[in-house]
């Protein structure tokens, strides 16, 4: 694996930084390579903007830091509009697509967007909509091998809630590996819908 | 002897440096901590009070740090393991209990996760501005040991040796940690307890009747018995005798303090440690530590791939400065570079063993975030012109 560098961004109680976490945690115990993770402190942690970094590498990663993030993961509009103009030209974007409208976008930036979300609530608990952007995470980038991925989500979370992320995990997966063959997606059939949510967990 | 595995997590985990240095505190046998918890190092007590009653512990959460730096010290001197975590503005307020700790000789860890200063200064955000403050910060003279982490796996291992050095020389050791590495996330691996070496307490084999609290049999360090086992002692921040009362005579300071540092200074080289890298046939090394040592490294990185040949030295014993190995080195190079997140510090270290025979080139940062690697290869770049 190259050095890849991503930030994942939303807002306080999607589950950020516990997404960022799984990932490194992916890349770093079940896969064999280095992951450095970091996240952003300060009055914004709180309720507001919430935002992770993590750097993978098949070496160890000295600079601790994202610069131009080769990957952005979005989460919420506030995040897309602060983190959208340091992506990489050539970047992946990601967005959670019923939370995020993107414009103004080119620099041969790859868009692909999951209405996780949605997705989360039809398993019974939108809390873990973070799976299912890993998931799809996993599926659109190719960076990480799907069963590392499924054990560190399986690890990162209380037993209670295993099978339910492990299930949100899948949907996301599958969503992602439908988006890159064109195939419809189950949600793409189904009926247009406004969705809003409010949040207010912290990080 | 092995750690006790009560304390160790044995496995790998993806935890950020102040939960591994926790982790390092458990595992080397600490069962006391006091503290006031302050941005960014919270979590390493805000973990230890939620691990430590599992093995038989406490942590307590003091009114201030004046009050924790001395309370850990009283539970030393009733046998446990103890340390305190702080950063910059409550490291101050602790550095009249660090000297006690040095002038009664009692084994401790402080931990001092670096933010911006001085004062409230910046409390989310990385410095290296507390290195000669932990040297010198508390009146007197006397020897302190220090470590530098650069990655929560050296905050696991590292606070291990920090209590082992505690242990072995008497002194309080602060473990100067700065906000990157405490709030980084990476893998860490905990190995066995029966891996894992910790230097117990020199406790002493004499009889009640002929055990002298500051007589040292030969190595300067003295051993050290309990509360409540029976022997007759007595601990004072005075300067002291070997029965360990009050003795207001040069003869005895001169003693005293002398064998304070000695302790220590004779010691130096054995307790340095470094990482060292192509420093043979070296026209510049760069000198760093702490988070400041992985950004150097690409700035180090791209010189030598533009045909500069230039050395790493990271030093992870800050204190005592290893002086001998910049000695060594100073005769052979031309310049040494220290970056480092602050605005001169142990530069002037470097600079003091050089004397005079490598030229020195500072790379400031007043802290808030990292350097630019940029910034550190202009100066490499700059030094490997000189002469």
């Amino acid at each position: 694996m190259q050095l890849t560098e991503i930030r994942v961004a939303g807002f306080g109680g999607q589950g950020v930084i516990l997404s960022a976490i799984v990932l490194g945690k992916a890349a770093s115990i079940y896969q064999g390579a280095f992951a450095t993770m970091t996240q952003n402190f300060g009055p914004e942690a709180r309720g507001g903007a919430c935002s992770a970094q993590l750097i993978l590498s098949d070496s160890p990663v000295l600079y601790p830091y994202v610069t131009r993030p080769d990957i952005l993961v979005v989460m919420s509009q506030e995040a897309y509009t602060r983190f959208v103009p340091e992506l990489k030209e050539g970047g992946t974007l990601i967005v959670e697509e019923d939370l995020v409208r993107v414009s103004d976008l080119n620099r041969g930036v790859r868009v692909y967007g999951v209405p996780a979300t949605r997705i989360a609530e039809e398993l019974g608990k939108r809390m873990v909509l973070n799976a299912v952007m890993v998931g799809f995470f996993t599926a659109i980038t190719h960076l990480l091998d799907a069963e590392a991925v499924r054990k560190a989500v399986a690890d990162s979370v209380p037993p209670s809630f295993r099978e339910l992320n492990l299930k949100a995990f899948e949907r996301g997966f599958e969503y992602g590996n439908n988006a890159l063959t064109g195939k419809p997606t189950a949600l793409e059939l189904e009926n247009e819908h406004t969705y809003s949510q409010e949040y207010s967990d912290s990080c | 002897m092995k750690a006790d595995p009560r304390g160790v997590l044995t496995g790998v985990h993806f935890i950020d440096g102040d939960h591994a240095c926790c982790e390092g505190a458990l595992a080397a046998g600490a069962r006391f901590a006091a503290g006031y918890p302050i941005t960014p190092s919270t979590e390493v007590v805000e973990r230890f009070a939620a691990r430590v009653p599992t093995v038989g512990g406490t942590f307590i959460q003091m009114e201030d740090e004046l009050a924790a730096s001395i309370t850990l010290q009283g539970a030393v001197w009733g046998g446990a393991k103890a340390f305190t975590v702080t950063s910059g503005p409550g490291f101050s307020l602790m550095m009249e209990h660090i000297g006690y700790a040095a002038m009664t000789e009692t084994p401790c860890v402080f931990v001092d996760v670096q933010r911006g200063g001085p004062s409230t200064g910046l409390p989310t955000l990385p410095a290296q501005a507390d290195m000669m403050q932990a040297r010198w910060g508390s009146h007197g003279d006397y020897e302190i040991i220090a470590l530098c982490p650069n990655s929560p796996q050296e905050c696991f291992d590292l606070t291990i040796k920090a209590f082992n050095l505690a242990e072995e020389f008497r002194v309080p050791v602060m473990f100067m940690m700065d906000e990157v590495v405490g709030h980084m996330t990476e893998k860490v691996v905990i190995p066995p307890a029966d891996e894992i070496e910790v230097t117990p307490r020199r406790h002493t084999h004499k009889a009640v009747e002929d055990y002298l609290p500051y007589q040292t049999n030969g190595d300067m360090v003295p051993e050290m018995a309990h509360a409540g086992e029976g022997y007759r002692f007595h601990v004072t921040g005075l300067t002291h005798d070997e029965r360990g009362y009050p003795n207001m005579t040069p003869q005895t300071q001169d003693k005293l303090v002398r064998r304070l540092q000695n302790k220590v200074r004779a010691a130096t080289d054995r307790i340095a440690m470094f990482e060292e890298e192509q420093l043979e046939g070296a026209d510049v090394v760069v000198v760093s530590y702490g988070i400041t040592s992985r950004v150097a490294q690409r700035a180090i990185d791209v010189a030598r791939e533009r045909g500069m040949r230039v050395g790493k030295l990271r030093l992870i014993t800050a204190w005592p400065f290893p002086e001998n190995k910049i000695r060594e080195l100073a005769a052979e190079v031309k310049a040494f570079v220290v970056p480092e997140l602050n605005l001169g510090q142990m530069v002037r270290e470097v600079e003091r063993a050089a004397d005079g025979r490598a030229k020195t080139y500072p790379v400031s940062h007043a802290g808030g975030g990292v350097h630019n690697p940029e910034e550190i290869l202009r100066v490499i770049v700059e030094a490997s012109r000189c002469r």
